[in-house]
């Protein structure tokens, strides 16, 4: 491995001019990602890094010696010897117009921070910019579909700027092709295959449309659910806890409720990828369903609400009696492939330390 | 896995056995997408027509339960074409003469016969491996849930082994693994034949270590498995302690489950939810679920993550190791003093080897792949990438055997049991997410159009589909990703209990249970 001349930003071979200073790149970065790397502030509306640069909204432009009009940064490589100025007047102008037009488009500018990972982007960049204006007011995004059903995806398309994110990271990153773009200009719409709700077409619902949204109109409905719940918002880094691939997350909570989920783009599983369960099936674990007191069974054999004493006692008594009766081989002990590691440690700990035995399996066989 | 996932989209051949990664394990699906887009050719072998198999350059549709003759026809190919990489095989492995012998048997044509894969199909998929820079396997339960479970995973590291697609960025071979923490139970030693760190139970030195460890002495033979001691219920075996599982809903052969469990003198269970299982406990303890608890789990690519808690617990519901070190105490059992997960944690490095180098406050980095075998190691991404661990790598002169119930007049149809994207195992947790039951509300028996017609059935209607253990009920749906005489469902919906059916057999090594294939009948109701 140590023969790969190409991984890492650390084998710098050329050199470029950002804002005067002399930075190293390497070959095939753009003008954007050496720029990133040293901590310029270049805009940006229809950029997220897991995907192809698109090169629509231009908000990331700058200006290049030599070349008479800015240019995209996020789609422009950079070159040796290459003079780049990042932020300057006529720069900042271009990106306030840009702005102003873009915002014109849309019925709302600020939307709720629980719409979804990158819902709050253009809201910020209006602010920073000053382009609140209105000045372009009349134009009009794509067509909302409040008739679709689906109780995880808003699909309000009277905010949509048309930076395709969502049909980028549908294709790109989940590789579903669920979503596609019809018509151009001011007729610009994001449509299902046959125009139709989402579950009739290969959307699997992984939510990711709506966490690369960065407007709030593709938005998590379930966690505008609780949008109203009292209390700031938590965010608490873990673990999906369904299948193998482990993928991060940031759980979303209010008081003692977990309210949602974030894809955690750093996760090393996932890299902000989710899937249905790990996007939406969180809130099993509020359900009034989940036993909040031990129970021990009766003698009328039905089984009845405990004091951890008594069903502790009651447990060490009905197992110790096996024990004494049957000898210490006949105590089986089952661990969780759904708990965690420590969990299954102690178990283990449980039959050897306890009962000098291997009397224990978990749930991979079955 | 023996490579991460990030290598994913790497190989320049992948062949997908057994695995219905964009259903069961979807984010994992998306590197296999990105290979694609890449040029990386597509190799997919499942009964049914799985989305996977819409994305194959080459699908092979086999009869379930004959991955061995389909491996063992991959292999004549590679050998009679000369493939082989037979440097990897003089510097690496053993037996590789013998096998290459014992495959001149069985050439395509004869896998025809038995997977009734066109003998064309499985020249091209020999080949493309074969030919490959770079090929990655990745797999399932489709290849272990059978009697043969042991021989089909042998057949696939005998592809590995002769072509040397091992080791390297982008190969390896690649078991995904079903349940987010089934790994980390196992490397804690929750096996009847491994300590944790799978360190045999039977090696006296390990016998002594764990003594001096513990304070007790433990049996130098190995436990049972789940399976035995569930066929010893109410004989040997009088009491169970049973950690989150719906071992009722989920086990093959529910009858014979339920019996076992109900003939028990004592049983306790910890679990979220009032399952099935825990109905028929004598103490049910309420444990703290994923969302309020500190701890780790380790993830299909051996990569070891931390769990935190962000809420509270409903009531007195505690963390698992607090409730199991608690009802330790109780019993008068020794070492049982925890302040929390982190010390738990801290004392599994200690005594296990892949574990050691382990420092909990780095756990959250995400970044050790064990084995990470000393201080300061940064962990294994890859394995096997100078030698296997247990040297030289062996051959096995695996043979074909068929399922332990095949089809018969009776029950002339084969059912294959699975996952669904939107539901997870018996839904105890996605069944009671908000918003779930929209995409999936109901189970339904995946059948071939024609078969519909020809078994008098329809689309949605009710059929009953019985073998020779039980009968359900269950909603028919048509459809062309089941193939002519094979059906499919999942075990999710506690109203249509498939696993009252499942259950003909075992793996007679690893005692996994034969889920994949059961002899059924399907008939109108
Ligand atoms: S939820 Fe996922 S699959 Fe569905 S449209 Fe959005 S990105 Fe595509
Ligand atoms: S989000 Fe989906 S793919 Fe990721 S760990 Fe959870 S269940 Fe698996
Ligand atoms: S971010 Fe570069 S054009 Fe949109």
């Amino acid at each position: 491995m140590s023969d790969n001349i190409d991984g890492g930003g650390n084998g710098a071979l050329s050199t470029m001019t950002l804002d005067g200073e002399d930075v190293g790149f390497t070959p095939g970065e753009t003008v954007y990602e050496v720029s990133e790397r040293y901590r310029r502030e270049i805009p940006t509306l229809c950029y997220d890094e897991r995907l192809e640069p698109f090169g629509g909204c231009r908000l990331c432009i700058v200006e290049v010696e030599g070349s008479h009009n800015p240019v995209a940064s996020c789609t422009t490589k950079a070159a040796p010897g290459m003079k780049v100025t990042t932020k300057s007047g006529r720069l900042d102008m271009h990106r306030r117009v840009l702005l102003e037009l873009v915002a014109s488009e849309n019925r709302d500018l600020d939307v709720d921070p629980m719409s979804g990972y990158a819902s709050g982007e253009m809201a910020t960049l209006l602010d920073r910019y000053d382009a609140r204006t209105g000045r372009f007011l009349g134009m009009q995004s794509g067509t909302s579909h409040p008739d679709d059903p689906n109780p995880f995806i808003l699909r309000d398309y009277e905010n949509c700027i048309s930076c395709f994110r969502c049909v980028r990271v549908c294709a790109e990153q989940e590789g579903d092709y669920a979503i596609s773009v019809m018509n151009r200009g001011f007729g610009t719409q994001i449509t299902t295959e046959f125009d139709g709700i989402l579950k009739d077409s290969a959307c699997t619902f992984c939510g990711q449309c709506i966490q690369t949204c960065p407007t709030g109109a593709l938005a998590d409905l379930k966690a505008l659910a609780s949008k109203d719940v009292p209390g700031e918002t938590k965010l608490t880094r873990t673990i999906c806890p369904y299948c193998g691939v482990g993928c991060s997350v940031d759980l979303m909570t209010r008081g003692d409720q977990v309210v949602g989920v974030l894809p955690a783009m750093d996760g090393p599983a996932n890299h902000g990828a989710l899937c249905v369960k790990g996007q939406f099936a969180f809130d099993f674990i509020g359900h009034k369903d989940r036993l909040d007191t031990p129970l021990v069974r009766g003698d009328d054999g039905q089984l009845h609400p405990a004091t951890w004493d008594d069903a502790l006692d009651k447990a060490a008594a009905g197992l110790l009696a096996a024990v004494d009766n049957h000898g210490r081989h006949s105590l089986y002990v089952v661990a969780s492939g759904r708990a965690p590691t420590e969990a299954a440690y102690m178990m283990q700990k449980f039959v050897r330390a306890g009962l000098g035995t291997s009397y224990i399996d978990n749930c991979s066989r079955a | 896995m023996s490579n991460p996932l990030a290598d994913m989209d790497k190989p320049d051949v992948i062949f997908c056995i057994g695995t219905n990664m964009t259903e069961c394990h979807p984010v994992a699906a998306t590197g296999i997408k990105r290979a694609l887009a890449n040029g990386a050719k597509l190799i997919v072998a499942d009964p049914r027509h799985i989305v996977l198999a819409d994305l194959a350059d080459v699908y092979l549709p086999l009869r379930v339960g004959t991955d061995s003759a389909l491996l063992l026809g991959m292999a004549h190919v590679i050998a009679r074409e000369g493939l082989v990489d037979q440097a990897f095989m003089d510097a690496r492995t053993t037996e590789g003469m013998a096998f290459l012998e014992h495959v001149e048997r069985f050439p395509p044509e004869w896998a025809e016969e038995i997977t009734g894969v066109p003998a064309a199909d499985i020249e091209q998929a020999a080949l493309w491996y074969g030919r490959a820079e770079r090929g990655a396997i990745y797999y399932t339960l489709g290849v272990t849930e059978h009697i043969c479970g042991v021989e089909n995973v042998q057949g696939l590291c005998n592809l590995v082994l002769m072509t040397g697609n091992i080791g390297r960025e982008g190969t390896g071979i690649n078991p995904m693994r079903g349940q987010n923490n089934i790994q980390g139970a196992g490397d804690a030693g929750a096996l009847p034949n491994n300590y944790p760190g799978f360190q045999p139970v039977t090696d006296p030195e390990n016998q002594e270590k764990f003594e001096k460890l513990y304070g007790k002495k433990v049996d130098l033979e190995n436990g049972i498995t789940k399976v035995t001691a569930l066929e010893m219920c109410g004989d040997q075996i009088r009491a169970m302690f049973i950690d989150g599982e719906n071992t009722l809903v989920s086990d093959p052969d529910r009858a014979h489950c339920e019996k076992a469990l109900r003939s028990l003198d004592f049983l306790v269970v910890a679990d979220l939810f009032l399952t099935e299982t825990a109905e028929l406990a004598d103490v049910v303890f309420p444990v703290a679920a994923w969302g309020e608890v500190d701890g780790t789990q380790t993830n299909t690519e051996r990569r070891i993550q931390r769990l935190r808690a962000a809420v509270p617990s409903p009531g007195v519901a505690r963390p698992d190791w607090w409730v199991i070190s608690a009802l330790a105490k109780r019993m008068g059992f020794q070492g049982f003093e925890y302040e929390g997960a982190e010390q738990v944690f801290n004392e599994l490095c200690e005594v296990s080897p892949i574990y050691h180098g382990v420092d909990w406050d780095k756990v959250e980095e995400g970044a050790y792949q064990w084995p990470v075998p000393f201080d300061g190691h940064p962990g294994t991404p890859m394995l096997h990438s100078d030698e296997f661990v247990n040297g030289r790598g062996i051959f096995n002169l695996v043979e074909q055997r068929d399922p332990a119930e095949t089809v018969d007049d009776d029950y002339p149809v084969w059912l294959t049991t699975g996952r669904r994207l939107a539901s997870y195992h018996t839904r105890t947790q996605t069944g009671r997410s908000a918003g779930i039951d929209y995409l999936l509300s109901e189970e339904s028996l995946e059948i071939h159009p024609d078969d519909v017609d020809e078994w008098g059935l329809a689309d949605r209607s009710w059929a009953i589909m019985s073998s020779r253990r039980g009968s359900v009920r269950v909603r028919v749906k048509a459809t062309k990703r089941s193939p002519r005489g094979t059906v499919f469902t999942t075990f999710s919906f506690a109203d249509v209990p498939v696993n009252a059916l499942t259950g003909g057999g075992y793996d007679p090594i690893t005692q996994t249970a034969e889920l994949k294939v059961c002899p059924v009948s399907v008939v109108p109701e």
